[in-house]
């Protein structure tokens, strides 16, 4: 360094940062990707290393006018095993390693903070769970391991963070979801690498990786108000979600106290975790996700409800750790079973018995 | 001593063949009505020449909106109609029918021994689809053209577009059917119509590529067609079938496309790795190394590529475990090719090598097809796939394979193969030049994007940010100097036809049974169908051949 | 050099009596590997057929796995009258076409046109049939993407004829919602197979008249027999859809 100037010095840093062959590296897991990058690297450049000195001495050694008859070989088994086992080991190693950071990348912890990201043409909305909104961007510490929940509202998406070495695709009608954790402060790019229509290059925007304590700054600015959790209360009232799923013995529909996360039975005999994907399935498509015990009456929401909605009442449920204040919206909405003579048609049953209402089978029609 | 092994006629007196299949009859209808496999594979090269410049013209537009990081050369709608249609047109209509339809028809009967292919008036049909396919395309671009990107994504194409999605499906739907025939044609004539001596091993590794392109091509393609449809069905009436609202599943057709679609690459690549081995084994005087191995790579690599398709989905919420098993298959379809490299390779071993044209394209193609194919496996497992997939790493892959591949190949081929197919040599210096000025210029246009991939640059972008722009713009002139690349040959092989020295029947010395006859060929290929009693690739043979000085042309 | 391109109508009296074009070539050495060969064709065409038809089949496997119920109560909307009517045909038809693949082998022309002529018919009695069928569906909107409507599967009683003979439930509305792709693919896969039974029964209408002017009966019956291999596929399809479209869970009624 002492025999650099530093004007040329500086001109170097200024060249290999603006000629970078690899983005920045801001995600924990992204020095593991790299890592197994540089190795297919090493090996993609000793086998075409390999290749090309032979085809370039053996062109040079056996040219017409130095070697001017050929030798007939017709092969040589030794080789073929030689050229077959070493290629395929290298690729096996590969698959791997490979498999190791995939599934890493695509198996949250289960302490991750969770954001929900909606796709649409195109723009990018995430969704803290205080409440915060973002259109394009994405506010996030470092040193704690992120979640996002991702689901599109129109046609496929795909949420890329090259920083992170991360890239989820965001799919109409479910799900999908991806974790990193950040270690770098910075902004880096986000983008839509989906194919998505017209303005698809525009699907562009910024992840702002903060330290944790600016993190906590920017909440605090940037709050408006209702976090998605209250969001969903509000909803879970509107929708009269708490009609039936109110906590008491005698409620037509579980209880969804502390169901998140929870094993549950189906009336079809499958076990599953009631995880997002599961509520999302289970506000949309209900007959097909009845928890055992409990008949399928409950209505779908599927077209009266957005993603967004979706989102804030996944996220209600999920903090939901005791009927308290279901008991209390009840009150205040003249939703009491007591005084539903006439809303819910032949499935209403007057409050008796200790046990959950377990409905036989007659023929309970729907609301629509 | 010569560094070259072509063997003229005397040209002060040779002529061309007055008699061949392209003398025999004369006529616009000779040409439309006929059954001769030769014609219709000049039919299928003038059509795919077409086609292949109207999508190089659309990649130059391509790579010159993307000379600048904003989207200011066209509308961003024009912009992803014309990377749709450079995909549609590229694959569908050049990629996919190149060496089969022009050099697969031409020569495989006439390397089994035989008079035509079985179905010859299939094989007109082929053609006829495929012009048909080739016309709705034109018509789709023409009234406005198709922004779904070549992959057609479901509910994208279904609800959210309102442009030629139909009269495009239509036209992959109509030339899918051209390519199923053309598949249909070849392994029921490498079945049933080899000459009597013709083994399966003795065929020529040309053949064996295209019975195992040929597989994929009829098992592949109807599901493809079958895709399209629901598409259309979809698109038309909202059926549902890939509407989450209504219960049904875009991943199902991400499945269903991708099933075809992956095998429809190596489709495209297994009758250009044809070529190559007849070029190698003939500009390198010896028989192909391993024969037996490069036979059985090219059904592993079509057989394999059936089970790998889902590695186009990893990103797309597939099951985890699912990926392990797609990249572990995968891994394994990519062994074959490393097979073939490394045997093509020791084929020059004590070989006696010369550097024309055709031999030139075919080192090409070594060299990056293998720089292609192992990006492949980058992108193959599935960790760095994530950060990989849907960024220009994958356009870098995919046109190192295809244009540094196939396309090379195809031209290799077309060299090689002129003399028997016009009676007439090509101009070798500036082919050479040609071959020279296309490695560069692809080298040049594809190797930035790579890198530029890796830094995280999407793919069908129109606008990106201004750190790329140095690496875009890397790309566009190496585009330029691969267009001048491309368009050399279609002018000196234009010129060839009237000014190219008479080849005579064996300009290259080579042992392939299409060098036995004359060039061109008679209609009917031979006077007599030949008795085989040698293996493919018998350079002694042909060297007691010459002592004997046989030659078989005619008139 | 002689002249071996294709030969016209003065032909050696040998193998080649078939009648052909001008431009076609005699590119094949016999008799016998011309039948071979194009017999292969027909099989290798036959397996595209096959995966053609896989790709619905795959979706109808998948949707049926995810909503059961849905495609119970669709199911249940077709008649199995008519449905066992159009096997009974197809399956007739088969055995028509294959006495007429018989026939040609045994020269009986007048046998041939019979045969080919009631395959025809029994063509169009299945395409007739399944107008009757598709005219019931449109009347009911069951038509995906045509006024579709979930109203019989919500509330089973409203459908009385259905329900006397099924007594379903009423579905809650989202996994009634999902009867529309049970329709949709009921109209893929019956509506593809529609299409192929019009090819096919075009084909035939060609065929009698080839045959009328003794084109099969000569002994060379390659085109007859390849036809046969189609009809029975065709007809095949129908006897995988018959079951998977018409007799979900009809058991007990």
């Amino acid at each position: 360094m002492n025999h650099i100037s530093d004007v040329i010095w500086k001109f170097l840093v200024k060249w290999l940062t603006n000629f970078a062959l690899f983005p920045p590296e801001a995600s924990k897991i992204a020095p593991q990707m790299d890592a197994l990058y540089f190795f297919m690297v090493l090996v993609s450049l000793i086998g075409l290393t390999v290749v090309v000195l032979l085809i370039t001495s053996f062109s040079v050694l056996y040219r017409k006018r130095r070697h001017p008859v050929a030798v007939q070989i017709e092969g040589s088994t030794l080789l073929e095993a030689t050229w077959t086992i070493i290629p395929l080991g290298l690729f096996l190693v590969m698959f791997v390693w490979g498999a190791i950071v995939y599934f890493r990348i695509y198996t949250p912890p289960a302490n991750a903070m969770n954001i929900y990201v909606v796709g649409k043409q195109w723009m990018w909305k995430a969704e803290h769970p205080g409440g915060q909104h973002e259109i394009n961007s994405l506010h996030i510490p470092t040193g704690r391991p992120i979640q996002l929940t991702l689901i599109s509202q129109d046609v496929f998406h795909s949420f890329s963070i090259p920083a992170f070495r991360v890239k989820r695709e965001a799919i109409p009608g479910r799900y999908t979801s991806v974790w990193f954790e950040p270690t770098t402060p910075g902004t880096y790019h986000l983008f839509c690498t989906q194919y998505c229509g017209t303005n698809h290059s525009a699907m562009i925007g910024e992840i702002v990786v903060l330290s944790p304590d600016d993190y906590k700054k920017w909440l605090a600015d940037s709050t408006s108000g209702m976090s998605l959790a209250q969001n969903g209360e509000r909803l879970f009232a509107t929708l009269s979600c708490n009609a039936c799923h109110n906590g008491r013995p005698d409620s037509r529909g579980p209880s969804l106290a502390n169901v998140f996360g929870s094993k549950l039975t189906l009336t079809n005999g499958s076990a599953v975790t009631a995880d997002e994907a599961f509520l999302r399935q289970a506000i949309l498509n209900p007959s097909e996700h009845v928890t055992q015990g409990y008949s399928p009456i409950m209505p779908t929401y599927q077209g009266q409800i957005s993603e967004d909605g979706v989102i804030a009442l996944v996220e209600y449920i999920k903090n939901l750790n005791s009927n308290y204040r279901v008991e209390q919206t009840l009150n205040t909405t003249n939703l009491l079973p007591e005084s539903e003579g006439k809303a819910s048609g032949a499935a209403a049953r007057p409050a008796t018995a200790t046990p959950p209402a377990k409905a036989p089978q007659g023929q309970g029609t729907v609301k629509q | 001593m010569s560094t070259t092994i072509v063997s003229l006629p005397d040209q002060s007196t040779a002529r061309v063949p007055k008699t061949n299949f392209l003398t025999k009859e004369n006529g616009l209808l000779s040409w439309l009505l006929t059954g001769d496999h030769k014609r219709i594979a000049t039919l299928y090269l003038i059509s795919i020449t077409f086609f292949f410049f109207i999508g190089g013209a659309l990649a130059g537009l391509i790579r010159l909106e993307l000379l600048t990081p904003q989207s200011d050369l066209m509308a961003t709608d024009t912009y992803n109609k014309v990377f749709t249609m450079h995909g549609v047109v590229m694959i569908f209509l050049f990629l996919v029918p190149s060496v089969p339809a022009t050099l697969g028809n031409f020569l495989i009967p006439i390397m089994i021994g035989a008079k035509d292919l079985a179905l010859p008036k299939i094989n007109l049909l082929s053609w006829y689809l495929y012009v048909v396919g080739g016309i709705l395309v034109l018509y789709t671009m023409i009234t406005g053209g198709v922004d779904t990107g070549w992959t057609f994504t479901v509910p994208l194409s279904t609800h959210y577009l309102n442009t030629n999605v139909l009269s495009t499906g239509l036209a992959v739907f109509v030339a899918g059917f051209s390519s199923i025939f053309t598949g249909l044609n070849f392994i029921v004539t490498i079945h049933k119509m080899r000459a009597p001596g013709m083994t399966w091993f003795r065929l020529p590794l040309f053949v064996w590529a295209h019975y195992a392109a040929s597989i994929l091509m009829v098992l592949g393609t109807p599901v493809l067609a079958i895709a399209i449809v629901l598409v259309a069905l979809e698109r038309t009436t909202g059926i549902g079938v890939f509407d989450p609202a209504k219960g049904g599943d875009p991943i199902l057709f991400q499945h269903l496309f991708w099933f075809y679609s992956h095998p429809a690459v190596y489709i495209m690549i297994l009758p250009g790795m044809g070529v190559i081995s007849e070029v190698v084994s003939t500009f390198a005087r010896k028989r192909v190394f391993g024969y037996t191995a490069v036979a059985f790579s090219s059904v592993a690599i079509a057989v394999f590529g059936f089970f790998v398709w889902e590695h186009h989905m990893f990103i797309m919420g597939v099951s985890n475990y699912s990926t392990l098993v797609f990249s572990l298959l995968t891994m394994l379809v990519a062994v074959p090719s490393a097979i073939k490299i490394f045997n093509w390779t020791f084929t020059l071993y004590k070989g006696s090598i010369t550097f024309e044209t055709p031999m030139l394209y075919a080192f090409g193609f070594m060299g990056l097809f293998t720089i292609g194919g192992l990006t492949g496996v980058f992108l193959g497992t599935t960790g760095t796939d994530i950060h990989l997939t849907e960024t220009y790493f994958i356009v870098a892959h995919f046109h190192f394979v295809m244009v540094g591949g196939m396309l090379m190949a195809f031209l290799a081929g077309i060299h090689f193969w002129w003399p028997k197919w016009t009676g007439r040599m090509y101009p070798e210096k500036i082919s050479q030049l040609a071959a020279l000025v296309t490695f560069i210029g692809f080298n040049f246009t594809f190797f930035p994007q790579f890198i530029v991939g890796t830094l995280g640059m999407p793919r069908r972008y129109a606008a990106y940010p201004a750190e790329f722009q140095i690496l875009n713009v890397f790309s566009t002139a190496g585009a330029t100097i691969l267009g001048v690349g491309y368009l050399l040959p279609l002018l000196y092989l234009a010129w060839s036809l009237k000014y190219g020295e008479v080849a005579g029947n064996n300009p290259w010395q080579a042992t392939g049974l299409e060098w036995q006859i004359q060039s061109p060929p008679l209609t009917e290929n031979f006077v007599e169908i030949p008795v085989v009693d040698r293996d493919a690739y018998d350079y002694e043979w042909l060297e007691r051949q010459k002592e004997k000085e046989v030659t078989t042309s005619v008139g | 050099m002689s002249d071996s391109t294709a030969i016209v109508n003065g032909a050696p009296a040998d193998a080649h009596e078939h009648p052909h074009p001008p431009y076609q070539r005699h590119h094949f050495e016999s008799m016998g590997q011309q039948v071979d060969a194009t017999s292969f064709a027909m099989w290798l065409f036959l397996l595209t057929e096959v995966m053609f038809f896989g790709g619905l089949f795959t979706a109808y496997l998948i949707y049926r796995n995810w909503y059961y119920p849905a495609f119970v109560v669709g199911s249940h909307q077709l008649d199995i009258f008519w449905g066992t009517a159009n096997t009974a045909v197809l399956i007739t038809s088969s055995f028509t076409m294959a006495m007429g693949v018989w026939s040609a082998e045994m020269r009986r022309k007048g046998l041939l046109v019979f045969f080919l002529v009631m395959t025809f018919l029994l063509g169009l009695a299945f395409l007739g049939i399944k107008t009757i069928e598709y005219g019931e569906k449109i009347e009911k909107h069951h038509v995906p993407g045509f006024h579709y409507s979930v109203q019989s599967f919500v509330d089973s009683r409203s459908d009385k004829e259905v329900f006397e003979k099924y007594h379903d439930k009423s579905l809650p509305l989202d996994m009634a919602r999902h009867t529309e792709v049970y329709f949709s693919l009921y109209f893929a896969m019956t509506g593809m197979h529609a299409l192929h039974m019009i090819i096919g029964i075009a084909i035939l209408a060609f065929m009698i008249v080839r045959a009328r002017a003794g084109a099969y009966t000569t002994g060379h019956i390659t085109f007859v027999e390849n036809f046969g291999l189609y009809w029975h596929f065709v007809d095949i399809i129908w006897i995988f859809l018959f079951p998977l479209l018409y007799l979900i869970s009809r058991h007990g009624y």
